[in-house]
């Protein structure tokens, strides 16, 4: 157990400076825009001046990789979702739907597949591209229905012997008053005790947010790998903000101070490894950020492949019961 | 997670408003009470009935049978592992303001007879929030409870997880389920009391794992909180939403009991479990790898 080294304060200071200039070239740049139809060349040139100065400033602000900017990628629109992830890494899938007691969730998509030959059970939340593809899927933010669909597919794959996978990109489990009168944290809380005694292997990949008990719920794993823009947290940062000093646009600072980003997380010995991105993120090159990926997954299942049932719950055990800080007097 | 630091404090009310806490006024009916009748009134107010809160000890001493708790894991102090603003500041408050070092306190006791392995939260301390050590301690009582075959009571009043522990509170939440779960695997009762407040990253760990889940009447209890949730489905709730009535009605608990009861109500659900003969009774299933 390890206390992070401080946090480079000098970078995020700087990243917040260079956004506040940039947005004021962004205002400039809109205001001059609309007067580009009728000037001449003098408004051309101001135009291309205040162009190259946003780009500078983007520049070195892609350079300064804040935690800030890192929540920023995770929640980036393009930024391949977790069940393409899952669509690009498991072959011949078939969604299972429902949790036999209420409905299907849409939120969670769930079902059985072969992963380089050999059968799984994979899971991951649907997030959408677009307002009518998130809409339909609840802004991949699961209810307790959707939990328990998922548990239901695990302990499938606990019956028959495969290896469970589990694509992770959630901002929350829904927080709504429906989402509640069905037991949500009860939900949660079974997931995830029956996972962390799962007795298949479990390999677990943050693609995108972490969300706090939401993500958890799904995200118990033998080996649990973390995208290298990938953020995992117990609380967003504009909640933790909220809460610190009632001030939800004090987010930035509450990133840095939740330690959210993969660097720290693997650090903390939360997460076993990262996954590289392509440079600039996952979403300029998604072909290779599921590839990379997919070698991480393969990797992980061999090592746990050989591993005794009894052998893989007790280390999986040990692994969970070891995480946190604490000191001992006797 | 986030309600709690919104709700009437009841502590401070107790104190502030009336001279040297000699008497206490009650935050819904507003009737004044004699502090030490109270007390002896279990806090329950006397007019109205409602259940003002109790530090973690008050809570062992009015459910376990005197004199009868052993503390364990005393020494368990937080760090700040994440060097986070403020953290240690706020710890070392708590501290002197509860006289406690954490907010959890864990040990074994006697209810009604029954010896079993007990824990309670503190909402007093951070607002009873879990961080690592509160997961270590919850963790290890559960173990100690296999270890030495009694069941398993834990009394939770927590906002949720420590948020300035960061993803490290959050891995408390599969460190208690993950040790509640040896507590299944070893068949025996884990009986949980849920105690106002009850909300965030405890009720989606071990709080709501219980064999039997009881309540306070009018307890908070619930994941998400009140206000992230109006504004989401971009309505008012009802004021009943969340309590424990409310989660008796769907489904979520069995049984809300008034203070009064609950030793009683523990001592014959411990009794029903046969927890003296349990020992020797039924082995312990292939899943629990030691």
């Amino acid at each position: 157990m390890k206390v992070l080294p401080e946090r480079d304060r000098q970078a995020e200071a700087r990243a917040a400076a260079l956004e506040a200039q940039l947005g004021e070239v962004q205002r400039e740049l809109a205001q001059h825009r609309q007067r580009a139809g009728q000037a001449g060349p003098p408004e051309a040139d101001l135009l291309r001046t205040l162009e190259a100065r946003a780009a500078a400033l983007r520049e070195e602000l892609a350079g300064l990789r804040t935690p800030w900017q890192t929540v920023a990628l995770a929640r980036h629109p393009q930024r391949p979702k977790a069940h393409e992830f899952l669509a690009a890494l498991v072959d011949d899938f078939t969604e299972l739907h429902g949790d036999r007691a209420f409905r299907d969730d849409p939120a969670l998509t769930c079902g059985l597949g072969w992963f380089e030959g050999r059968p799984v059970a994979a899971v991951a939340p649907h997030k959408g591209r677009d307002t009518r593809e998130n809409l339909a899927h609840n802004f991949g933010m699961p209810y307790p229905e959707g939990y328990r669909k998922a548990l239901r597919v695990m302990k499938l794959a606990e019956k028959f012997g495969y290896p469970v996978l589990s694509f992770v990109d959630t901002p929350a489990a829904y927080p709504g008053d429906a989402a509640e009168e069905r037991g949500q944290a009860e939900a949660i809380a079974r997931n995830i005790m029956e996972m962390t005694r799962l007795r298949v292997p479990v390999v677990v990949t943050i693609t995108g947010e972490g969300g706090s008990g939401g993500a958890l719920a799904i995200a118990v794993g033998d080996a649990v790998l973390m995208l290298e823009h990938a953020i995992y947290t117990v609380i967003p940062p504009e909640g933790c903000a909220a809460i610190l000093w009632h001030d939800a646009t004090r987010a930035r600072e509450a990133a840095g101070a939740l330690r959210l980003v993969a660097a720290d997380l693997l650090a903390l010995e939360v997460v076993d490894e990262i996954v590289p991105e392509p440079a600039g993120g996952a979403h300029t090159d998604p072909p290779r950020a599921f590839d990379a990926v997919r070698a991480a997954v393969r990797r992980h299942l061999a090592a746990l492949d050989g591993l005794p049932v009894d052998e893989l719950v007790r280390r999986r055990y040990a692994k969970y019961r070891r995480m946190g800080y604490y000191e001992e007097r006797p | 997670m986030l309600h709690w630091l919104r709700r009437p404090k009841y502590a401070s009310t107790e104190r502030r408003d009336l001279p040297a806490g000699l008497w206490t006024k009650c935050p819904r009916c507003g009737a004044v009470t004699y502090t030490k009748d109270l007390e002896r009134n279990l806090k329950v107010c006397p007019t109205c009935g409602f259940h003002h809160r109790l530090s973690a000890p008050e809570r062992l001493a009015q459910v376990l049978d005197e004199g009868s708790f052993q503390e364990t894991d005393a020494g368990l102090a937080s760090g700040d592992p994440l060097r986070f603003d403020g953290y240690a500041a706020k710890l070392a408050e708590a501290q002197r303001a509860t006289g406690r070092p954490e907010a959890a306190l864990t040990g074994f006791g006697t209810i009604d007879g029954h010896r079993v392995a007990v824990g309670a939260l503190d909402f007093f301390f951070m607002g009873g929030s879990m961080g690592s050590v509160v997961g270590e301690k919850i963790a290890r009582l559960a173990e100690r409870a296999v270890d030495a075959r009694v069941p398993l009571v834990t009394f939770a009043a927590s906002g949720g997880a420590r948020m300035q522990e960061g993803a490290l509170s959050l891995m408390q939440l599969a460190k208690t389920s993950a040790a509640v779960g040896r507590v299944h695997d070893a068949r025996l009762p884990y009986l949980s009391v849920l105690c106002d407040p009850t909300t965030g990253g405890v009720t989606a760990s071990f709080a709501f794992l219980g064999d039997v889940i009881l309540a306070e009447p009018g307890a908070l209890i619930g994941f998400a909180g009140r206000r992230v949730i109006e504004q989401t489905i971009r309505r008012k709730l009802p004021a009943q939403f969340q309590t424990a009535e409310f989660c008796l009605e769907h489904g979520l608990i069995d049984l809300v009991v008034p203070r009064g009861q609950l030793r009683e109500t523990l001592g014959r659900l411990l009794r029903y479990f046969g927890a003296p003969r349990l020992q020797a009774a039924t082995p312990a299933p292939g899943g629990a790898a030691p």
